[in-house]
């Protein structure tokens, strides 16, 4: 068997254990502590008890939701920093979580939050959406896509949104204020199945659908060019990636809302261990990122219990020491 | 094997290169010649569809290369450009088994052993065996410029194109490229299109050379016709001398300072 192959089957099959045990240990903790070994066996009970109803409504939702954004926002930055060959780049700087805020923020002032609370994503997805069309179509020049023209418009209209959502709060009433910044800031505390199950259906599909385009990221990373020479269809590879990287984001914000700094570390992270194929990128990345995610809300459930932390503002503190962290250590070994 | 017919092409920007009639043949060694801005790359850059064709045609093996999508162009023609960057951590053996990615189809996840075997092949013949295990940012000018050989020659192509590939390298590097590339030439039948700056290595290597000037072709022809000291002052505009180099009696381009010139005028 390919030794490499052997290699990443070894790291994946790892990596897969480390989400389980993460999962194991999520469930365990929290405001009532269920023990380890009493987790499976409550599971498969047919007993209704309180720990089984705290399992199945609340923290296994969570984990699964951690999961999936985890996962979503990882891909979605694996493959920007392909696409536009630059380090810095996260899901976020296109703009698309100021569409969404911006999209939040507006339902939020119309009240249109009281007639449902499940317009709320929706909202946050039109918003995304919207700024991904604006940012494409200005991007778009006599049918090619320009990846350097893209990233600027794309940090532009992102300031533009984020100062709308910020005039926005300015002018609202405390009681608004502090719903939408309890959105901006994320939150895993989803109850409804329907939304968790888009999310992970639209992970699940993104990461799969990335790998067809293993190859073309491969070959991007040399320049656009150099991707033409080894004959990659370079002008349908960027706009088919930048729809999927575009969709997981959009649909990560609009369930999770701004959960920051996993798209941009974790793909480093990764980098730095795993090098620069993307067969192995793409999938570490995704469990990393859910790894990740999931430690990182259930200290932000856990770590001032029974009030709970935005899980956005422990991945920044978390990611960010871990990142200045691997970078060191990596510009040791160089 | 390649055939340009009334070729003319561009950017939107407004250079062209016009009326560009040339024909290569299988196996020939052709170099491309001019001053700066004189179309040189363009012209390497319209074969493999990465400049828009206004007029005229170009025919690989007898096709139109228009009819040809980007993954059949790959299989067959191979690029080396100028100066490529390699930004990202890579080990030399993972780059050059990106030269199959035009082989790889969609379902495929991992490269077959014969693909391995055709990337070991590709780095024995450039000597570059033993730096597989190397980061290419690691590696001198001259090395890295031998694994992106390297790489071309893994998408085992019928036609290579070559972007000033002795740029920046020491005459021993650029000799050492030069003779790989003849040599390739000569013994696996693979045609050679490249550009050159000195015009004394173009005369040594190529069997054929155009000369081109400010996107017209000024001439063309054996380096004996093409590299005659009116030629050279037309298009450079500066003035030199033509030899014969004595061991390979091809014409020798000498350059003369302007001091020396005045000095000998009075």
């Amino acid at each position: 068997m390919n030794k490499r192959l052997l290699h990443w089957s070894l790291w994946i099959i790892g990596l897969l254990g480390l989400l389980l045990v993460i999962t194991m240990f999520s469930l365990s903790v929290g405001s009532s502590k269920i023990p380890f070994m009493k987790i499976i066996p409550l599971l498969f009970d047919n007993q209704e008890t309180t720990e089984k109803i705290i399992l199945l409504n609340i923290r296994i939702p969570r984990i699964i939701l951690g999961i999936a954004i985890g996962g979503a926002l990882s891909i979605s930055g694996v493959i920007l920093q392909g696409l536009f060959r630059n380090p810095l780049v996260e899901p976020y700087t296109l703009g698309i979580s100021g569409g969404a805020a911006l999209g939040v923020c507006i339902n939020i002032i119309c009240k249109l939050n009281h007639l449902s609370v499940a317009t709320l994503p929706i909202s946050g997805f039109i918003g995304a959406m919207v700024v991904v069309l604006l940012t494409y179509s200005l991007g778009m020049k006599k049918g090619i896509l320009k990846i350097q023209g893209l990233l600027l418009t794309g940090v532009m209209i992102s300031f533009i949104a984020t100062s709308l959502v910020m005039l926005l709060m300015a002018m609202s009433s405390s009681q608004n204020l502090q719903g939408i910044i309890f959105w901006i800031m994320g939150s895993l505390d989803e109850p409804d199945w329907i939304l968790i199950s888009i999310m992970l259906v639209s992970s699940a599909a993104g990461l799969i659908i990335a790998y067809f385009f293993y190859t073309d990221l491969n070959a991007l990373a040399l320049g656009e060019e150099e991707a033409r020479h080894l004959g990659i269809n370079v002008e349908r590879t960027k706009k088919s990636l930048f729809l999927i990287a575009s969709i997981l984001t959009g649909v990560s914000v609009s369930v999770g809302g701004v959960i920051g700094f996993v798209g941009l570390a974790v793909p480093h992270v990764v980098r730095l261990f795993f090098g620069s194929d993307h067969r192995i990128v793409l999938i570490a990345s995704y469990l990393v990122g859910a790894c990740f995610l999931v430690v990182c809300d259930t200290l932000a459930r856990t770590v001032i219990a029974p009030l709970e932390l935005p899980v956005g503002v422990i991945t920044g503190i978390v990611g960010g020491i871990i990142f200045v962290y691997a970078l060191l250590k990596s510009n040791r070994n160089v | 094997m390649l055939e340009f017919s009334n070729l003319t092409c561009g950017y939107d920007s407004g250079f062209f290169l016009k009326d560009i009639s040339f024909n290569v043949k299988d196996k020939d060694f052709v170099g491309i010649i001019g001053a700066n801005g004189s179309g040189k790359t363009t012209l390497l850059k319209s074969v493999t569809k990465l400049v828009k064709i206004r007029k005229g045609t170009i025919f690989f093996e007898n096709k139109n290369i228009q009819e040809l999508d980007f993954k059949q162009i790959s299989r067959k023609i191979a690029v080396v450009s100028q100066r490529p960057e390699v930004s990202f951590k890579i080990r030399v053996e993972e780059f050059v088994l990106l030269g199959r990615i035009p082989y790889i189809e969609k379902w495929q996840f991992i490269e077959t052993n014969q693909d391995r075997e055709i990337v070991y092949r590709a780095m024995e013949e450039t000597d570059t065996l033993d730096l597989r295990n190397r980061l290419v940012d690691s590696l001198s000018g001259g090395e890295r410029q031998l694994v992106v050989l390297a790489r071309a020659l893994a998408q085992q192509p019928r036609l290579l194109l070559l972007d000033e590939p002795t740029n920046h390298l020491d005459i021993g590097h650029q000799i050492k490229m030069l003779d790989l590339i003849k040599k390739i030439n000569r013994e696996n039948g693979l045609t050679v299109i490249i550009i050159l700056h000195d015009l004394n290595l173009a005369s040594e290597y190529c069997d054929k050379l155009i000369l081109l000037d400010k996107g017209l072709m000024y001439k063309t022809g054996t380096p004996n016709e093409v590299l005659t000291y009116e030629n050279i002052e037309a298009v450079y505009k500066t003035p030199v001398l033509v030899e014969k180099n004595p061991i390979s009696s091809k014409p020798y381009v000498l350059l003369v300072s302007k001091e020396e010139i005045d000095k000998r005028n009075g």
